[in-house]
């Protein structure tokens, strides 16, 4: 636990200190090649905004509209069936859409049911192996102006689906 | 598909909002949601650019093309169509690197790097090209090895052991990525190339 914690802590510092002196070695002039580099990383987050922006407001209408417990209500006799914490489904459609929702009802979870019980387990795992696939669709689509993504939706769920199941079956092997 | 669904939630979640009286909270909600991503950018604004800052001088200093090279076996492997030596790989080796370390505003600009690249490999077609759907759902398929912000959460809601989920994480993790090569592999068999 400890050790896990220092080398958390240890990994940006280190990235850091890695980079510079491997910069040095090889005579770049560092501070310089920052600059640059953070000036393309400004511009990026620009190009970035109006999709979060767009991705954010049809979040707050999930959230505040209803419809994200209506459609959970509609799932929870099918998740149910078979063994699906139905009070994580939630959260396991807002993990593709929105990080910061995300993090919100997972902590919602933890402080309702505590981190120990199976369904803070199982979040816990569910969140590891999960991305915010539609976020990330967009921004990186956006940024280069491809109007068909194709079959990238497709196949991000399916990967995703199999780390829910994945999380779900290695979380009843361990601890249910 | 994206704006389908877009126009989809907002267009249904304001329907349910009418039927069961929610459309106060769903004025708030968006203009909090609104708010708040303007809020993000501008914390994105800076820790992003201090990632592309410190990967502008690993790419100046070669440490980029060096780590790159040593993931080159596996990278051509998984994208045989992108040509030899291509600059795209170097982008998407960074990106990799990033997500597997969990620095996660590192690797979204060296992903949107990448998928320049890809574009212009691409002709600039608009439609996207399969090595920017191969690429992207790789990418999508979770790489971090340690959830570090997860055992932070779980231990500020007084977890007996905060640290316990590493190795389920981990085994999950493998589990997506590998469907995600599954996937990539099946649909570079069976359908035609683009």
């Amino acid at each position: 636990m400890r050790l896990v914690i220092l080398l958390s802590d240890m990994m940006i510092p280190a990235v850091m200190v890695y980079i510079v002196l491997y910069g040095a070695r090889k005579k770049v002039d560092i501070y310089d090649a920052f600059v640059e580099g953070a000036e393309k990383g400004m511009k990026i987050v620009v190009t970035i905004l109006p999709t979060l922006l767009g991705l954010m407001v049809a979040v707050g209408v999930l959230q505040n509209s209803g419809l994200l417990e209506i459609l959970c209500r509609l799932a929870s006799p099918a998740a149910d069936k078979i063994g699906f914490p139905a009070e994580a489904l939630p959260l396991t459609l807002m993990r593709l859409v929105s990080s910061s929702a995300a993090t919100g009802l997972l902590l919602d979870i933890f402080a309702k049911y505590t981190p120990d019980s199976f369904i803070g387990r199982f979040v816990s795992v569910m969140m590891c192996c999960t991305e915010t696939v539609f976020y990330t669709i967009s921004v990186y689509f956006m940024s280069i102006k491809a109007k068909k993504s194709r079959y990238t939706l497709v196949g991000a769920m399916i990967a995703n689906a199999a780390g829910v199941a994945a999380s779900l079956i290695i979380c009843k092997l361990c601890w249910g | 598909m994206l704006n389908y669904l877009w126009g989809g939630f907002i267009l249904i979640g304001i329907l349910c909002a009418a039927f069961t009286g929610r459309m106060h909270a769903v004025t708030t909600g968006v203009i909090n949601n609104a708010k708040e991503a303007v809020t993000t950018c501008i914390t994105m604004l800076g820790v992003l650019s201090m990632w592309t800052g410190f990967m502008n001088i690993a790419d100046k200093s070669g440490l980029t093309e060096n780590i790159t090279k040593k993931m080159m076996p596996f990278l051509k492997w998984l994208f045989p169509d992108i040509p030899k030596g291509h600059k795209a790989f170097e982008h998407i080796g960074s990106n990799v690197a990033a997500n597997i370390l969990g620095l996660g505003w590192a690797s979204t600009p060296a992903g949107i790097y990448a998928m320049e690249e890809l574009d212009r490999l691409n002709g600039g077609k608009s439609g996207a090209s399969d090595m920017m759907c191969d690429f992207m759902i790789f990418n999508m398929s979770s790489l971090q090895i340690i959830s570090v912000n997860m055992i932070a959460y779980r231990s500020q809601y007084n977890s007996a052991n905060p640290s316990e989920i590493i190795g389920a994480g981990l085994l999950a993790t493998l589990a997506s990525t590998l469907t995600s090569i599954f996937f990539i592999m099946l649909r570079r068999r069976f359908f035609k190339k683009r």
